[in-house]
Order: C-alpha cells, then sequence, then structure tokens
C-alpha cells in the first residue's frame, strides 16, 4: 500500500485503509499525557467546554505527571499540582505520580515509558513538545497545546495532518565515544531548527537498531528542535523487549511497507562523525567539540528527558570515575527510577552516585530542574551570566534561566568531559 | 472573527522567535482562567525576546510597557520559524491578552501553529517571503485577508500573504471547540457560555 510506519498508524486510527501526507484526519487516540505546567489550563478549558460534571473519554488513557516545578516554593507552581491532584480524584484517574508519595516519577517522557505507556503502533499525544519522545516505541507521539488536550479529553479524537516521512540512516557501528545525541546534533546542524518542519523524522540504519532504548529517545526526544512533528523508529526486537517488560496490554507493530515514499532520505556513516556541541542560542550552530576547546564554562549541567536517563549517567560515569571535576557539576536524574539506577548501578566497584560525590558533583532530585529555567529558586537554574554545557535539548536565550546566560548542548559523555576542564572537551581524551 | 481588515501599529522581530521569549517559562504558573491573573500573560508577553532584537531595527524597544498589562503593537512581523519551542498555549495566549490580534511570519513551528487555530487566540499570518527586514517597530499597517496582502501605510509597500489554507475553517469558525460543534463533531451541551475568558470578537 506503499505507507511509511506514521502513514499506517494515522490510517490506522482513522478508519482507513489509506492516508496520504498533507490529509486532514480525525484519529482515536490510546493515551493522553499531561503535567503541571499545562494540565491545569486542560482542565479548565475541558470543564468550560463540557461543563463542570463533564466526564473524561477513558480514565485509564489519560496519564497525569507533575514534573516541571516540584522543588520550588513557588507558591503559584505548587497551586498548580494541587489543581492536578484534586482533577484526578474528581475524575477517578488513577494514573497520576504525585509529588511526595512514593509514586512520584519525575520528567514525564521517561516516566511515560518506565510505567508501560508506550506501544509500538500507537497514538499518544502529550501537552509537552518533547512528547515526540516516545516515537522511539515505533508509535505515533506528539506535543500539542492545552485546547487540543481539553478536546481530547471530552471526544478520545483529534485532527491530524499526515505528515510526509524524512528518512535518516546511520551506517555503520557506533564507536564509543558517540552517543545518540550526537547523532541528532548532526542532523540538526545539516538541515536547521525548522529542517524537519510538519515532517516526520524515521531514524534507521546498523547504529540505530544498535542503540538502546533509551538512546533511541534521545534521538526521537530532539526531533521537535528540527521542527519535526513526530519521531520514529521500527520497532524490532529490542523495542519489543522493552514494552513487554513493562505493559501487559496487547500491541501490533507496524513496519513501512516495502515502497513506502519519504521526502527525503539521508544517509550519514558514523565513523566520519565526531563528538558535536551545539553553540547558543541555537541547537543548529553545531561545531565539533574539538575545534571549541577554548571555550571556557562556568558549569555543566546534566540531566532532563534527553540527557538526564541512566543511559547518560552510565556514560558520564565511564569519564568521571576517578577524576575531579573542575567546574560547578550538577547531576540532575530524570525519574526516580534513574535516581536508584545511580544508587544500585556499579561501574568498577562503585555506584554511579558514589562516583559522581567523590568527583565533587551536585546531585539533585528527579524533576526537569533546571532544563527550563522554571522559579528562581530551582536548582542548577542559571540566575547571571554563566556559561553552561548542558546535555539538555535547548539552548534559546533563557531557556535555563537567565538570558545573559550561554547554553552549549552536548552528550553526557562530553559534558563530562567538560565538567573535567572546565572547558570545552572533546570525550576522546578520556576514553583511551 | 475580525473584520477583514486588520488595522494598527506593528513590532518587528527576528526569525526563530522561540516560546520562552514569547513567555519565558517562570511565567508559565498562572492561572489562565482566572482574570486577574490572566493579565499577568499580557504584562510579561514577548519579555524574554533579547534586548538587541526587542523591536527591529533598532530594538531595545518595549514590546509591553513598564506597569501596563497591554501592548501598544497589535500586530507582529517576524521571519522564520515563529513560536519554535515549546508545546506551551501560554504563547499564543500571552499575545492575545495583550492585544495583539494578528502575526505575520514567513513560517511558523507547527504547535504555535495549531494553537493559535485551534484556541482562536491569534491568526497566524504567512508571508510570501522574509518580510521582517521590510518593516519597522511603530509602523502603521493594513492587513487585508480579502486580498492576502499587508500594506506599510508609511511607505506605501504591500507584501502578499499566503492564503489561510484548510486552518480557514477552524480560524473562521473561531476555534476547534467551536468548529467541531458546528461540523457536528461535539453536541452543544446544555452549557451556552463556550467561549473563552476575554476571548478575541
Ligand atoms: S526535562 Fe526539559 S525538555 Fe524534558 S520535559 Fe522537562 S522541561 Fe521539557
Amino acid at each position: 500500500m506503499s505507507m511509511t510506519i506514521t502513514e499506517k498508524i494515522l490510517a490506522g486510527h482513522s478508519g482507513r485503509d489509506k492516508v496520504t501526507p498533507g490529509e486532514n484526519v480525525w484519529v482515536d487516540v490510546d493515551i493522553l499525557m499531561t503535567h503541571d505546567v499545562t494540565g491545569p489550563g486542560t482542565i479548565s478549558i475541558f470543564k468550560e467546554e463540557f461543563g463542570k460534571e463533564a466526564k473524561v473519554w477513558d480514565r485509564d488513557k489519560v496519564v497525569v505527571i507533575p514534573d516541571h516545578y516540584i522543588f520550588t516554593e513557588d507558591q503559584h507552581a505548587k497551586r498548580n499540582v494541587v489543581f492536578l491532584r484534586d482533577f484526578v480524584k474528581d475524575q477517578r484517574i488513577d494514573n497520576f505520580y504525585d509529588v511526595g508519595t512514593s509514586d512520584y516519577k519525575g520528567v514525564c517522557h521517561v516516566a511515560l515509558p518506565e510505567e508501560g505507556y508506550t506501544r509500538p503502533g500507537e497514538v499518544l499525544f502529550g501537552t509537552d513538545s518533547h512528547t515526540c519522545t516516545a516515537g522511539a516505541f515505533g508509535e505515533f507521539a506528539t506535543g500539542i497545546g492545552n485546547t487540543d488536550a481539553a478536546f481530547i479529553l471530552g471526544t478520545g479524537k483529534l485532527w491530524v495532518k499526515v505528515p510526509q516521512t524524512m528518512r535518516f540512516v546511520f551506517d555503520g557501528e557506533l564507536p564509543e565515544y558517540l552517543m545518540a545525541k550526537d547523532l541528532i546534533l548532526r542532523i540538526i546542524g545539516d538541515i536547521g531548527v525548522d529542517g524537519a518542519s510538519y515532517a516526520a523524522m524515521e531514524f534507521a540504519g546498523d547504529a540505530v537498531h544498535g542503540l538502546n532504548i533509551e538512546e533511541r529517545m534521545t534521538l526521537c526526544n530532539m526531533v521537535i528542535e528540527a521542527g519535526g512533528k513526530n519521531g520514529v523508529i521500527a520497532p524490532d526486537q529490542t523495542t519489543i523487549d522493552f514494552v513487554k517488560s513493562r505493559s501487559e496490554k496487547n500491541f501490533t507493530p507496524v513496519q513501512n511497507d516495502p515502497d513506502a515514499r519519504f521526502a527525503l532520505e539521508k544517509k550519514f556513516d558514523v565513523s566520519k562523525i565526531t563528538p558535536l556541541v551545539a553553540k547558543p542560542h541555537s541547537p543548529e550552530n553545531v561545531e565539533a567539540a574539538e575545534n571549541l576547546s577554548d571555550v571556557i564554562v562556568d558549569r555543566v549541567y546534566i540531566g532532563s528527558c534527553t540527557g538526564g536517563k541512566l543511559t547518560d549517567f552510565r556514560a558520564a560515569a565511564r569519564v568521571l570515575d576517578g577524576r575531579k571535576t573542575a567546574v560547578d557539576t550538577f547531576i540532575v536524574p530524570a525519574t526516580t527510577d534513574v535516581a536508584r539506577g545511580l544508587r544500585e548501578y556499579k561501574l568498577n566497584g562503585k555506584t554511579l552516585l558514589q562516583i559522581f560525590e567523590e568527583a565533587g558533583c551536585r546531585i539533585g532530585n528527579a524533576s526537569c530542574g533546571a532544563c527550563l529555567g522554571g522559579p528562581d529558586d530551582t536548582f542548577g537554574r542559571l540566575n547571571g551570566q554563566e556559561i553552561c554545557l548542558s546535555t539538555t535539548n535547548r539552548n534559546f536565550p533563557g531557556r535555563m534561566g537567565s538570558k545573559k546566560a550561554q547554553v552549549y548542548l552536548a552528550s553526557p559523555l562530553t559534558a563530562a568531559a567538560t565538567a573535567i576542564t572546565g572547558k570545552i572537551t572533546d570525550p576522546r581524551k578520556y576514553l583511551a | 472573527m475580525p473584520g477583514s481588515k486588520i488595522i494598527g501599529k506593528v513590532y518587528v522581530v527576528g526569525d526563530n522567535v522561540d516560546t520562552d521569549q514569547i513567555i519565558p517559562a517562570k511565567h508559565l504558573v498562572y492561572d489562565t482562567h482566572s482574570p486577574e491573573e490572566r493579565k499577568l500573560f499580557g504584562k510579561y508577553a514577548m519579555s524574554g525576546v533579547p534586548e538587541d532584537r526587542s523591536g527591529l531595527p533598532e530594538g531595545s524597544v518595549k514590546f509591553v510597557d513598564e506597569g501596563k498589562y497591554e501592548s501598544v503593537f497589535n500586530i507582529i512581523v517576524g521571519g522564520k520559524n515563529f513560536g519554535c519551542g515549546s508545546s506551551r498555549e501560554h504563547a499564543p495566549l500571552a499575545l492575545q491578552v495583550a492585544g495583539v490580534a494578528a502575526v505575520v511570519a514567513q513560517t511558523y513551528a507547527r504547535i504555535f501553529y495549531r494553537n493559535s487555530v485551534d484556541g482562536g487566540f491569534v491568526m497566524p499570518l504567512e508571508s510570501v517571503d522574509n518580510i521582517f527586514k521590510s518593516f519597522a517597530t511603530g509602523d502603521q499597517v493594513e492587513i487585508d485577508l480579502d486580498a492576502n496582502k499587508i500594506t506599510d501605510i508609511r511607505t506605501g509597500k504591500s507584501f502578499g500573504l499566503r492564503s489561510l489554507g484548510d486552518a480557514a475553517d477552524i480560524i473562521h469558525a473561531g476555534g476547534l471547540f467551536a468548529y467541531a460543534r458546528k461540523i457536528g463533531m461535539i453536541k452543544e451541551s446544555d452549557k451556552t457560555a463556550t467561549k473563552k475568558v476575554g476571548a478575541n470578537v
């Protein structure tokens, strides 16, 4: 039928045999996720439009994960979580991960797969632009605003313009100094921050299918930084094994048709890529780390849905083991599961946490932290003219706090190497 | 839906104005449905734009004056990729609360465009060319929605706009909910008030 994975999922969810890019279709939603920043507004619109007594279309398909403004004294921010709490109680929604309880998780995009809400072939919407992360599981996942989310809460449906698919193929075996972050920065550096506007970005090739699930999530996470609508990776055994270990629900993996059409196919040889950095103030300002060795930084930040998963910290620990940091280095696990991993996972007989503490890092609580600035008292927030190298996904002016600060984006390996020297450092120096 | 013409003063910015510039993250905590707190989104609209790019070509022009909740500018002219970044609907909402009726940019980031249309906040108009360098902040302009053009009243120069395409149905209905009721996708509930607090008419 010559459809791509994305087209097939959208056709299947809109009751059609075939869809073509550019068409608008109404799709049935499998999961709707919301959090503390966008949840309250969504709920207000839902009540306003469907009535105060209205019930959500399917309480088992709504997932509420407070994660953004958690460890703050800001009263408005705290009130937002109360708002979510009242709503889930009223609606009898069980999929809620409340702050201050043993259920609390942290960053929604990492929590969703951990809790088994991401499955091949499904349609997932979330009121957060990095919802595209879940494309790593071979599903259609994208971010939406409050009005669209309120519409889904009431109807279980949403209109979608079918995107064309751009395909990025990474051939070869990934060298140990590269991470998924380098691959996605390579693409964004090449095509620009609007290079994939409205499109689905599919990642393929040996190097991609050799990645573990968390690294695949990092690739899909940053499609929004290229303007993409969704990211997608064809489900394989790695995907299926992971999903089955977390979810009881049946699912149907979807693959590209052999004659599927792509708007573009771009191939990369991974042996030719070196560790990369995106300079301020745009993810497309990409430069080789080795060419930036004269850039002095004040701080290193390792965290977020992009760079705060267990794989990210294991990579950073490989570099930091037995070494000392030269600048303030903030470690912020994305979720409480990742935080537990820091305490349990060992490298050379020491836990990751021990390695980071001995290196002089500061450890924060699981949440979005300073990835998006947040209230002034947020752990790791850039409050002045700091120069920070960060494993997060955006370095727009003011993204991590002050608009006078400068943010460089890189992989956790490059971040750890930079933490040791206080200057942007190619991690190959420490991996020999 | 405003008439077929929008007349007013422009505020000019460049390419890649992201949602953190339109409304910085620390202001996302206010209640969008409390009339008092909602005003704050207007107060801080565009406050994240770097000083040198605030009101081009000179820069350093405040979008909303100190102590005010609304802007004297009701049209924003930008370049490529306007509204990139987060999915926060607070961005088009902040512009609406500040009094903006339309944004004109060559291209938009998908979520911002969609939020503007589905929420009925501001009209996201696409210019055929990248035209931000042809305008100066404070210029009086006229947007003609039937003729698809924007004219700088000072210089008399006109620039083409793209037609609204398939977003037109939702924009003309006044947003996604109004549209869905119109086509019978959701039933008119016993509630009559379906309009948002302070929505643009
Ligand atoms: S960690 Fe950063 S990018 Fe990820 S959801 Fe939180 S704020 Fe957004």
